[in-house]
């Protein structure tokens, strides 16, 4: 097994193109909430639903086609794996007769040898057909569709607008549009009444055309737009109620944080377009797999875009802005963290993956950047989740969580898994965010120790969907979550000590990270379930009477997101989970997202182990079971509207109390950034600026400036005035002397001297007129 | 060759002219030297033009002395301005435009 693996990883060995109307016409999809956005801007206050129609049937035809180019891919794929049946049935034949071969595959079907392997043998063609019978991965390379057209050229250089199609961008079609047609429908209630509604459904509407525009570039030119697109856009939204200084304080760092990074992605973009000549995200891959690029210009360029991930995806140190970002409404932080801006770091991650791949040599070694980035950031964030009290900010800090998981799945060379993660933490991330959103809406707050509490009497549909999509979210079996999580530890290639085979490198280091992180995801998560929905209602209803459930607008999406989020994992059994019959829906997300291509480098895929399985999911329990004693027992006992033990052990252990500073303090990286960072630099430093300003390059500038003021005045008095202008005033005084001379000789008045002059001359030119002419 | 004479004649003129104009000091007497100098070249034309049988020499000779008229019109009326301005023509005393 662990033979065909690595012959499956060599790459296709044979290509074919895909097609199909919806996938050609991809561009559609992120065309039509653009259009919505022009329209709310300028007839949406005119319109009875004051431009949410717009929003509303925009993305949903969105989706339509979404799930139309969802199942034309499949059908590519399932087209590809026929050809490899074909194959091998004429394979076996021995290639009898070639030029039936030839006849019975598709003219379409352009049969090619590729990455300098030379011409694949039968039966290594055989072997890596088989082997994707038992892997789930096509051997049959899928050409993604490109459809582009030269927007301008310059200096001989042509930049190019276009999509790219692919399974990766097909999937991602489906999320963004699928959360971004849920938030629709739920903002309707959700913001219903809101001052700027309209501004709010526009922002909406373009913030789900810039991700789509994003997920479709067919170069990173239009990757670099498309990301900028969405940093723009939440900051809009989240800035969304801008009178409050919070507010556009968390909107102003959101944007800021965001570009120290994208500076990341400027250069890192900059040094592959230099090193790889083309703009084109395939060239880029395929330049970079081929090792047409050196290996260090890739690691340059992998760690800029890294720096760029930190920031767009709330990595740590750069994930600061990300809990601020919950000043945005509900809704706008479901998107955000599901669907949009934050898995665009990700995404591009994925998208320029044979970057990443070669550049920091994730199939031979044990570390790296990514993969160290995103287990700290899993397990730093885990922990400052269970010190907010806020439940938008544990949700937000477990989204940084998350996207840590993904980040390190990527980063450990486990693509499927980060992509697959990516799937369904969209869907039970955006249940939770919207179920959040719920119970504020009903109680007017966010604090869960002084307004919730008791909640689930009186919000039921709320609590159990949020149930539904914590349970998915701690990842245990049979949620979603589990089966990607599970996914990524498999990934690590860590789990040898579990009996298992595989994988790229061995990242001991992240698959311990890894199991962390999920004992601490269940912890906080029970925490957040304990405060919200048990004990006594601790807030005030401001004589309303009791919260109450909130309207259908709100519990259908929650509803569908919760099937969601129970659903999603079965798409990708991992492989010996299902025998017989039924062993055909094992990988079925991986197969068909999986690019097998020549732009997609040759990773490795780990043998899942059910002994790793069991013992992340025992962890979880533990995690689960330990926060659950703390609250649903000790706590309840104390009191049901505690929430917190009196005498606990922040109280009695020293260290204990300095560990929850420390967290409550969010590691202290705002103080480094607003008091170190930025003060330092208003107060000291900006002195010690000055100080050189007006004693260094001041005084250099005063030097030059006398020396050349000496220099000067030498020049002036010596050569300037004694020499230059002595010749000037000798001719002019020469020029004097002689005027002077003649007019007193000559220039008399005296009438009759002229005209004796006049004659006088005269007779002397006709005199000589006469002896010489 | 009457030619000749003719030339001898327009000469003369000439010379006469040319002394006026030089040692003349009375203004009127040098336009009339003037005229004298003109009168001695259309005398040369007119003999030309009827020795080579071309009438062109005539043609000129009425050309000076329409210019002869125009010059000494102008002349004239400057002699009698300055006349006014300082109750006399003498041209030796006139020397104010001097360098």
């Amino acid at each position: 097994m662990e033979a065909l693996s690595a012959l499956a990883g060599e790459g296709p060995t044979s290509l074919i193109q895909a097609g199909g109307w919806f996938l050609e016409k991809a561009w559609i999809i992120p065309a039509l909430p653009a259009i919505s956005f022009v329209l709310i801007l300028f007839f949406g206050k005119r319109m009875k639903y004051k431009g949410a129609e717009f929003g509303i049937i925009s993305i949903a035809v969105a989706f339509i086609f979404a799930i139309c180019c969802v199942g034309q891919w499949i059908g590519q794929v399932n087209n590809a794996d026929s050809y490899t049946e074909k194959q091998e049935y004429h394979d076996e034949e021995k290639h009898s007769d070639k030029a039936a071969h030839e006849g019975i595959l598709n003219e379409e079907i352009q049969r090619t040898s590729l990455n300098e392997l030379g011409p694949a043998s039968s039966e290594q063609i055989v072997v890596s057909a088989f082997a994707e019978e038992k892997d789930g991965y096509s051997s049959v390379g899928i050409k993604p569709v490109i459809e582009r057209f030269t927007w301008w050229e310059s200096g001989g250089r042509s930049f190019q607008v276009g999509i790219m199609v692919d399974g990766l961008a097909v999937m991602m079609l489906f999320v963004v549009t699928a959360i971004s047609l849920l938030v629709h429908i739920y903002s309707t209630e959700y913001v219903a009444g809101d001052r700027r509604y309209t501004h709010y459904f526009a922002f909406l509407s373009l913030f789900s055309a810039s991700m789509l525009f994003f997920v479709l570039s067919e170069n990173i030119l239009q990757t670099i737009v498309g990301w900028e697109l969405v940093g723009v856009c939440s900051f809009a939204l989240i800035g969304h109620w801008w009178e409050e200084k919070p507010n556009s304080d968390a909107a102003l760092k959101a944007f800021l944080t965001n570009r120290v990074g994208d500076m990341g992605l400027l250069v890192g973009m900059i040094v592959l377009f230099w090193s790889a000549g083309s703009w084109s995200i395939v060239d880029i891959n395929n330049a970079a797999i081929n090792n047409e690029i050196g290996q260090s210009t890739l690691l340059i360029a992998s760690l800029c875009l890294t720096a760029a991930v930190m920031s767009k995806s709330g990595q740590f140190i750069l994930h600061t802005w990300l809990p601020d970002a919950m000043a945005g409404p509900t809704p706008v932080s479901a998107l955000i963290h599901a669907a949009t801006m934050v898995v665009a770091g990700i995404y591009m991650v994925a998208r320029l993956y044979g970057v990443f791949f070669e550049g920091f040599d994730i199939a031979g070694s044990s570390f790296n950047v990514l993969a160290l980035v995103g287990s700290v950031t899993l397990v730093g964030a885990g922990l400052l989740a269970f010190v907010q009290d806020d439940i938008k900010k544990v949700l937000a800090y477990s989204t940084v969580s998350q996207l840590g998981y993904m980040v390190m799945a990527l980063g450990v060379g486990a693509w499927t898994a980060a992509v697959f993660h990516l799937f369904t933490h969209a869907f039970f991330k955006a249940g939770l965010f919207l179920g959040a959103g719920s119970v504020s809406h009903s109680v007017h707050s966010f604090d869960m120790k002084k307004s919730m509490g008791g909640m689930r009497k009186f919000m039921p549909t709320t609590y159990k969907t949020f149930i539904v999509c914590t349970i998915a979210l701690m990842g245990l079996p049979p949620l979603a979550g589990f089966w990607s999580k599970d996914e990524i530890l498999v990934g690590t290639g860590g789990w040898g000590l579990f009996g298992g085979t595989g994988g790229n490198g061995t990242y001991v280091f992240a698959l311990v990270m890894g199991i962390i992180g999920a004992a601490l995801t269940c912890a906080y998560m029970t925490r957040v379930i304990y405060l919200t929905f048990f004990g006594e209602f601790r807030g005030d209803t401001h004589g309303h009477g009791d919260p109450h459930e909130s309207g259908k607008r709100i519990t259908i999406p929650l509803i569908i997101l919760a099937v969601m989020a129970t659903g999603a994992g079965f798409l990708n059994f991992p492989v010996g989970f299902l025998t017989g019959s039924k062993a055909g829906w094992q990988e079925r997300f991986g197969h068909y997202v999986e690019p097998v291509a020549t732009y997609f480098p040759p990773i490795a895929h780990g043998t899942p182990s059910w002994s790793l399985a069991i013992f992340s999911t025992v962890v979880a329990i533990i995690g689960v079971s330990a926060a659950g004693y703390y609250f649903f027992v000790k706590v309840n006992a104390q009191s049901p509207a505690a929430t917190e033990l009196t005498n606990g052990l922040t109280e009695k252990s020293k260290v204990a109390k300095a560990g929850h500073t420390l967290l409550k303090q969010k590691y202290y990286l705002d103080h480094l950034y607003t008091d170190i960072i930025a003060n330092g630099t208003k107060g000291p430093v900006a002195d010690a600026t000055y100080w050189t300003n007006q004693k260094g390059i001041d005084e250099a500038v005063n030097q030059v400036g006398k020396q050349t003021a000496r220099a000067a005045t030498f020049v002036y008095e010596k050569i300037d005035q004694n020499m230059v202008d002595g010749v000037v005033n000798l001719s002019g005084k020469a020029s004097e002397g002689l005027g002077e001379t003649t007019r007193t000789i000559i220039q008399r008045g005296k009438i009759h001297q002229y005209a004796a002059i006049m004659f006088a001359a005269t007779t002397i030119l006709a005199g000589l007129l006469i002896v010489f002419v | 060759m009457l030619l000749v004479q003719f030339l001898l004649l327009s000469s003369v003129l000439f010379c006469i002219g040319v002394y006026g104009v030089l040692a003349r000091k009375n203004g009127v007497m040098v336009l009339m030297s003037i005229e004298l100098i003109l009168n001695a070249v259309n005398i040369n034309l007119v003999a030309f033009g009827t020795m080579t049988n071309n009438i062109a020499g005539e043609v000129f000779a009425l050309f000076v002395i329409a210019i002869a008229a125009a010059e000494v019109g102008v002349g004239l009326a400057i002699v009698l301005l300055i006349f006014r301005n300082r109750s006399s023509v003498d041209l030796s005393s006139i020397d104010s435009m001097k360098g």
